[in-house]
């Protein structure tokens, strides 16, 4: 263990309770990786704080000591942004879990970091309220991580990402002093400091207490689940939907090799021989919902679906919802391992960029399952592999940096909610210039003289950049793409 | 602007300037962005825009209605000379703010020019997007200070099918009281304030659903709709007549202040001319939890937005040390202190 650390640790025991403070080897493996197991560290120590004057002070010794912490909240993140630092703190926030306030008629809730997302809905539903972002790990993952990857689900094409639904933090900075950011009232003086934070993946400060904006529970919903020969047709449904001013709570697609793992798994009544569904879910009071779903059927047709159905009670709806909420877990039982990619294109591009897709699973041997959020256009591609198979992970990755860099290529991004982390640190020197970085960084150091808070993710220095571009001649066309890398 | 840059000329960004009368006055080489002109690209069904900063507002709303969409924030349009680059660098947002959201949620990525004169984007022409420091719009409302935006990408949103305003005559705690008990409920409201006596709501949505609503909230409709624009762009006496004008950020919840003309947002804002000292209104409004602009002046001279705490405002000043270095970008048009 390194001196800094050691000292950090004997003033910490000072602070904190025993059994805050980790660092046998054993007790550390669970924290060694988050959601993308693919890359695992052993932190130096893990630190369990249960109130703010805790975190705050520990702050301020990683500080003085100059070592480096990682946040860390339910560990799902996809990106490895809670990806731990051998000679670095790992913070973990999961002893916040209170709900601090609800307020009806505000409908606003102020929650410690480490409450679970789902756990905000349901505390509030009674008060015919919800939390509207709605990531499919929302059992699991907290507001604090929503926060740090400014977070989506399934309702974001309706109700917005978690940088629309949060409205005050309060922040914990490098140097152990609280900031209070945003407020209940509905804008703040000065500079937008909300947006700057939110999507931030834990490079700015700690979050430790967040405002959330609710919103009432409509009083309805209708899902359908729409079928099609074809992924164009499939593709142009999406596009046409909006086009006609419809703007569906969720609209989410699956191609055929998708619909077959979930069938398989869950039995949710999937057409099989479909080239691509849709799942459409239509809400609002009931006058509204029967007006949109009436539309969407003509519209349908009119785009040559296969079939429509249409749930016709609150069971079929959740069993139609079931099949696209267990892809993840359906993927996971076809394949060793996969790998979760977060593209985002422009909705037109859908039908290419698939087409795309199959040709580079193709041409690296690697099966690619697709699961979105087609409604704005964010791809889940899945690549299946196996890491037993030497070379595979790396093929996979390489693969998967591929798909991203056609989305860069067709007017989209890297990552729509997953955030950059440390997986598409490589793929941010092809979406930004040298000068956008550089300005990254600059932002960075107005919070962070030190780059103590999560350093080395998100934001690739110039010299990787002129590493990763030495390799990568040209928007992923390279030398020798048949010889094997790595 | 880099030779700006390097000589350390202060430069003021200037659009249409129809908001000139907005921040604190600010001296410098003008910057004149208005030959930055036109729809760069608008695909309706992607529901994006996007647009160079030059371009007037009457401008990008007439493309956008023409495939029956819009701009949900609602900015004001003072007059034909206000661009889309002024009403993103204000973050000005309309009566639908407290439900479609704020102008900063409706941008997606900027084409800008920092303090260095270096040319560099950030988000894109995509809904979902998490590459990077959301700086996009960190520049929405900073008012020229931390960059020059030579094209902004917007989410834009269909128009509703119907729009109908309802009015009724009531006291101010009931009205508000009712916007509080209707806001909870899953109703299409797009707009609620309080002036001279009237409760206005509007509804705007599918039309059963409109008409539904109206007829259960149980208020006269209002045949001339022409309030709400007038709301919008700020053409209400109150906002063209003399004196200095207050604007009130508040939570729904805390006490309405005491001297005020004119209620928004559900009661989130209010404007007035009140002329209680201005550090006594600010302490008052911070202590309920919101802040007080002064919007027009007109002659009242003292800094337009509320201080900011010491720690905060450290941040500002080293922010916009990492994006305009020299300190020449619109320099004290928010705060004197950058
Ligand atoms: C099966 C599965 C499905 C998923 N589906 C979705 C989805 O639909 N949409 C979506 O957007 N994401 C999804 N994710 C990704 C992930 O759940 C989200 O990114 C989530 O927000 C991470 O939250 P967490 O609490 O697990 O954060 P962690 O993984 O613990 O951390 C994520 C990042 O946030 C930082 N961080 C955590 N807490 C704080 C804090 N208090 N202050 C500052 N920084 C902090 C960490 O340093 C790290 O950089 C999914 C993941 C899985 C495993």
């Amino acid at each position: 263990m390194p001196d800094a650390m050691k000292t950090l640790i004997e003033q910490l025991s000072q602070l904190l309770p025993a059994d805050c403070i980790i660092t046998d080897e054993e007790s550390l493996r669970p924290y060694e990786c988050d959601g993308l197991s693919a890359y695992r560290q052993l932190p130096g120590c893990v630190l369990l704080p249960e109130t703010l004057a805790q975190v705050q002070e520990i702050m301020r010794l990683c500080h003085q000591h100059g070592v480096p912490v990682v946040a860390r909240g339910g560990g799902t993140g996809l990106s490895g942004g809670a990806l731990p630092l051998a000679e670095g703190v790992l913070l973990s926030l999961t002893k916040f879990n209170r709900i601090l306030h609800i307020d009806p008629v505000q409908r606003l809730a102020r929650v410690e970091p480490g409450v679970r997302n789902l756990a905000v809905s349901e505390a509030v539903a009674g008060y015919g309220l919800f939390y509207a972002p709605d990531p499919s790990s929302q059992i699991a993952c907290t507001i604090g991580g929503n926060v740090a990857e400014n977070s989506g689900g399934v309702h974001c094409l309706k109700y917005g990402l978690t940088v629309h639904n949060v409205m005050a933090v309060k922040l914990v900075t490098v140097e152990g002093e609280v900031l209070e950011l945003g407020s209940e009232a509905l804008d703040s003086p000065g500079l937008d400091l909300m947006a700057l934070i939110t999507g931030s993946e834990g490079m700015l400060g700690i979050v430790m207490e967040v405002t959330l904006k609710l919103l009432p529970l409509p009083s309805g919903e209708q899902v359908m689940l729409v079928a099609f020969d074809t992924i164009e047709d499939a593709g142009n449904a999406v596009t046409r939907v909006i086009a006609e001013g419809i703007i569906p709570a969720g609209l989410e697609m699956m191609d055929n090799a998708c619909v077959r793992a979930v069938e398989e798994f869950v039995h949710a009544g999937y057409p099989l021989d479909a080239a691509a569904i849709l799942i459409c879910e239509l809400d609002g009071i009931d006058e509204e919902i029967t007006a949109q779903r009436d539309r969407m059927v003509e519209l349908m047709r009119a785009c040559h679906a296969a079939d429509v159905r249409i749930a016709t009670s609150p069971e079929e709806g959740r069993r139609f919802w079931a099949g696209r909420k267990a892809a993840f877990p359906a993927v996971g039982r076809i394949a060793t391992d996969y790998y979760c990619m977060d593209g985002t294109i422009p909705k037109k591009h859908l039908a290419g960029v698939l087409s795309r897709i199959a040709e580079l699973s193709k041409e690296y041997g690697l099966a690619v399952v697709n699961v979105f959020h087609a409604g704005d256009g964010n791809l889940h591609p899945l690549i299946l592999y196996d890491i037993s198979h030497p070379g595979e992970l790396e093929r996979a990755e390489e693969l998967g940096g591929r798909i991203l860099e056609h989305c860069v290529e067709v007017g989209g991004t890297i990552t729509g909610e997953h955030g950059v982390g440390v997986e598409k640190i490589n793929q941010m020197c092809i979406q930004f210039s040298d000068a956008e970085r550089q300005q990254f960084h600059a932002i960075k150091h107005a919070f962070d003289a030190k780059t103590l808070l999560n350093p080395g993710k998100a934001v690739p220095t110039l010299k990787r950049c002129a590493e990763f571009g030495a390799m990568h001649v040209h928007r992923g066309e390279m030398k020798f793409p048949d010889l094997e890398r790595f | 602007m880099r030779a700006a840059c390097a000589a350390r000329t202060p430069l003021v960004i200037r659009g249409g300037g129809s908001k000139d009368f907005y921040g604190n006055p600010c001296k410098g080489e003008p910057l004149d962005v208005t030959s930055c002109r036109g729809v760069v690209s608008y695909d309706p069904s992607e529901l994006v825009i996007t647009v160079a900063a030059g371009t007037p507002l009457m401008e990008v709303e007439q493309t956008l209605a023409a495939a029956h969409q819009y701009l949900a924030f609602e900015p004001p349009v003072h007059n034909e000379h206000a661009t889309i680059g002024g009403a993103i660098a204000t973050g000005l947002s309309g009566p639908r703010r407290p439900w479609t959201g704020p102008a900063r949620d409706f941008v997606l990525g900027v084409d800008c020019i920092n303090g260095r004169g270096e040319r560099l984007k950030f988000g894109g022409q995509v809904i979902k997007n998490v590459a990077g420091y959301d700086v996009s719009r960190l520049l929405t409302g900073s008012l020229g200070t931390l960059g020059v935006i030579l094209d902004v990408s917007l989410k834009v949103l269909p128009q509703a099918e119907t729009e109908i305003s309802l009015i009724a005559d009531m006291p101010l705690d009931r009205a508000r009281k009712f916007i509080q008990d209707w806001s909870g409920r899953p109703v299409p409201i797009s707009g609620a304030c309080y002036y001279q006596g009237n409760l206005r709501i509007r509804l705007s949505g599918y039309e059963s659903a409109v008409m539904h609503t109206a007829t259960v909230m149980g208020l006269t409709p209002e045949e001339n709709t022409s309030f709400w624009q007038q709301l919008r762009h700020q053409s209400l006496d109150l906002f063209t007549t003399g004196g200095p004008l207050w604007r009130i950020s508040l939570p729904v919840t805390a006490t309405a202040p005491e001297d005020f003309q004119l209620m928004d947002w559900g009661g989130a804002l209010y404007w007035s001319k009140t002329d209680m000292p201005a550090e006594r209104l600010r302490d008052r409004v911070k202590s309920l939890g919101g802040h007080a602009t002064l919007y027009r002046d007109n002659g009242l001279n003292v800094p337009r937005f509320q201080p900011l705490d010491n720690g905060l405002l450290a941040l500002h000043q080293r922010l916009k040390a990492a994006l305009d270095p020299s300190g020449i970008l619109n320099r004290g048009r928010m705060y004197s202190e950058f």
